[in-house]
């Protein structure tokens, strides 16, 4: 057998006992019942979801205390809706509800043959150059769209904080995605680059160009310093020891007042320069110097390319070293430590490298941070961030690039998006705020992605060496639980 | 020739010499703890450059334990391991894997998520990839099913075949002493007779010396020349594979009577 043949997962275990090859056209008939009962199961579950959710607004009421208005025509509209796509769902063939009875789950998996139908790998080659196109382009295209520099502000500053999480997820991909250590508590290294920058330029006066390989260093610094006691743990007990690992860090830049200016943060931070040259109105200021009219909007279109060209670093870094021993070795550690050792792999090293590296680009992102806010304080770097930038890199299916940036986008356009629709006033009423809503969707969109996705958008790994062909094979047939 | 050179010589002839008397590995006086319950209750056993040494016992006896123990984890708190005239007895895993130690461990423990070919690949990094292909092609031409799968992920095989894939991977590192750790459980009798037949094979064309831990003691001792019996962590029998297959004692107790 020289190629992958069409593989046929056996059916899951209750469709055997009812008669396995019952086609899902012969029983739909019969279904009409079940999926009628589901769907007033889903209403009745989404009712008692919606009751403690949305039934009840408060607001202020004359005399300054508050009153509570129930809206009980949202929660019915919210339980209609839930019946009728259950419904259509069940109709339309799609048997892989949450509440289904029958689980006549299609339980044939193909895998192509072909390896240029590898939707995987085509997907890849193709994303990669259109999303560094998009991206290269997106200031030019917006610029374009709202006709100015200073209309466009909104988005490329949505855009720097998109590339952002695209390189923390990028960075935290490193230690979860490919060495496989849960890491809970990111954000301290991206709270370590931050005022890394921050201190060393308001007090030495350094530039951001010698600040940011040192907050890239000291970063790493820290990096080793949590690797070492969590050497032995693995899964749930590392996730705990990172997660308190963050908050530490985060404890000790509010209470080391005399330093880190507390609560109060760091304020006045210097602005990038280009290279050296700030981006003033002034004889020396950048607009001068080349030539062209001041724009305020320049720093921040700079601000813009230099998190990009962070951000593809960290990417190729990251995809050169998985072609090197160590990236080798740190997803050989992923899926078996005990087999590592045995051939002859410094699991402490590894693991240590694997913590710098991904903790040094939290730390190129940190001061990049720092310098494009001007203001820094512990509130940026609380537990939330972490749990966002690991949902990017679960999200997006651990070890994929690709898919960590779609992810990325997602989670941070997503929300921002829906600040924009407005138009469901029209349907929920005038006092209906999308925005109130946006953990709720979020909420929806992850357990929709557990339903339909459980291992990640893009959960297709590409080996990273190929011998004569390229092939791979889709994560959902190898079993769970691993990466 | 300088009497520096003499005396090199003359140290070089003295290191064979004793190779050729001295065991490869030494195992003397070892016990190991799991906490505070003892496993392993001082254990002696030899194995000799160039042949097949075979552990075999009941279940729990304690062979993978002593297999483990060489490997350094866990560790054993009395006694000495010797390699090649080197004390191993304290050096971490990853240490004693670089002396040329190769394993391949019970269950398998190939990685699932990576392809054959990248999995060869981790096996073949002790070696600093001098001979990759080399040895990739020898060991797709001793295991020809690995060749159909080489960029199928690992996890996706069948038992038999991620076994050949974990003694593949073992001995991409070329290593001077294979530890097997039950190599044939849960494996089909046909598969069984095979991956025995690659051992006799490895062991006779290019005389690799291996130390098997296993459960299926007919098969094991008919391979060996060297047999060990492990009870309750004790060597109890020592003797040549066809000694102890005639004996009756070990038959009454592994080979149900002889009736193999």
């Amino acid at each position: 057998m020289s190629a992958v043949h069409p593989t046929s997962v056996a059916p899951t275990s209750d469709a055997a006992l009812t008669g396995g090859d019952v086609s899902a056209a012969g029983r739909r008939g019969v279904d009409l019942a079940g999926t009628l009962r589901s769907a007033v199961m889903a209403a009745l579950l989404m009712f008692g979801l919606a009751v403690p959710i949305l039934l009840l607004r408060t607001e202020q009421g004359p005399g300054g205390g508050l009153i509570l208005i129930p809206r009980w025509n949202l929660v019915l509209v919210c339980c209609g809706l839930v019946f009728l796509a259950r419904l259509a769902i069940g109709l339309l063939g799609g048997d892989q509800g949450l509440f289904s009875r029958a689980r006549t789950r299609k339980a044939t998996i193909t895998v192509s043959a072909d390896p240029a139908k590898q939707s995987g790998f085509r997907f890849a080659a193709v994303a990669t150059p259109l999303f560094v196109g998009a991206a290269v382009a997106f200031p030019l295209i917006v610029y374009l769209l709202k006709g100015g520099l200073a209309e466009s502000r909104y988005w490329i500053d949505l855009g720097i904080l998109i590339l952002t999480y695209v390189m923390l997820g990028w960075g935290l991909n490193i230690v979860v995605g490919l060495a496989g250590l849960l890491d809970l508590g990111y954000v301290a290294f991206y709270a370590v680059g931050a005022y890394s920058y921050a201190l060393l330029s308001t007090t030495f006066g350094l530039s951001f160009w010698i600040c940011l390989p040192l907050a890239g260093i000291l970063a790493a610094f820290w990096g080793i310093l949590l690797g070492f006691p969590v050497l032995r743990l693995r899964g749930d007990y590392l996730a705990i020891v990172t997660l308190a690992f963050g908050e530490i860090i985060r404890l000790v830049l509010i209470n080391w007042v005399d330093v880190t200016g507390g609560g109060a943060g760091i304020s006045s931070i210097p602005r990038v320069t280009f290279f050296g040259i700030p981006f003033t109105a002034g004889e020396e200021g950048f607009a001068a110097r080349f030539g062209l009219e001041f724009n305020p909007m320049q720093r921040v279109v700079f601000l813009y390319y230099l998190i990009l060209v962070l951000a593809l670093i960290t990417n190729l870094v990251t995809i050169r070293l998985r072609r090197l021993p160590i990236g080798r070795a740190w997803e050989a550690l992923r899926e078996d430590e005990i087999a590592c050792r045995s051939l002859g792999i410094n699991t402490t090293n590894t693991k240590l490298t694997a913590f710098a590296i991904g903790a040094m680009f939290g730390g190129f992102a940190g001061s990049f941070f720092a310098t494009r806010q001007g203001f820094i304080s512990p509130e940026s770097f609380n537990f939330l961030e972490s749990a966002t930038i690991l949902a990017i890199v679960v999200l997006g299916g651990m070890g994929s690039q690709v898919g960590v940036a779609v992810a990325a986008i997602a989670m941070v356009a997503g929300p921002e998006l829906l600040r924009n629709l407005g138009f469901l006033r029209a349907v929920f009423g005038e006092g209906f705020d999308p925005n109130e809503y946006r953990l709720l969707l979020f909420g929806l969109a992850m357990v929709a992605m557990m339903v339909w996705r459980p291992r990640g958008l893009i959960s297709v790994r590409e080996p990273s060496v190929v011998f004569r062909e390229r092939k791979s094979i889709s994560g959902s047939l190898v079993k769970e639980g691993h990466g | 020739m300088s009497v520096a050179g003499i005396n090199v010589l003359v140290e070089e002839t003295r290191a064979a010499e004793k190779a050729r008397t001295a065991p490869l590995l030494s195992v003397r006086g070892v016990e190991t703890y799991y906490g505070n319950i003892i496993a392993l209750k001082g254990v002696d056993l030899d194995v000799h450059e160039g042949e097949i040494a075979t552990l075999i016992g009941a279940n729990g006896a304690g062979k993978s334990t002593l297999m483990m123990t060489i490997c350094g984890n866990p560790r054993a708190r009395r006694g000495r391991i010797v390699f090649d005239g080197r004390d191993i007895t304290n050096l971490s895993t990853h240490e004693i894997a670089r002396l040329r130690i190769a394993q391949s461990p019970e269950g398998r423990r190939i990685f699932p998520r990576m392809t054959v070919y990248e999995n060869l690949q981790m096996g073949a990094s002790l070696d600093n990839f001098a001979h990759f292909n080399d040895d990739l092609e020898r060991m797709l031409a001793i295991f020809p099913r690995l060749k159909e799968r080489l960029h199928q992920r690992g996890g996706t095989m069948s038992g038999g075949e991620q076994q050949m894939l974990a003694i593949a991977r073992a001995l991409m590192a070329r290593p001077r002493l294979l530890l097997l750790d039950e190599p044939s459980l849960g494996l089909a009798p046909l598969i069984v007779k095979q991956i025995f037949a690659v051992i006799r094979e490895l062991n006779e064309r290019d005389g690799m010396t291996v130390f098997l831990v296993e459960q299926n003691a007919y098969h094991a001792l008919k391979l060996a020349h060297r047999g060990y019996v492990m009870v309750t962590g004790t060597i109890t029998m020592t003797g040549t594979g066809k000694e102890l297959l005639a004996n009756p004692q070990v038959q009454a107790a592994y080979l149900e009577g002889g009736r193999h």
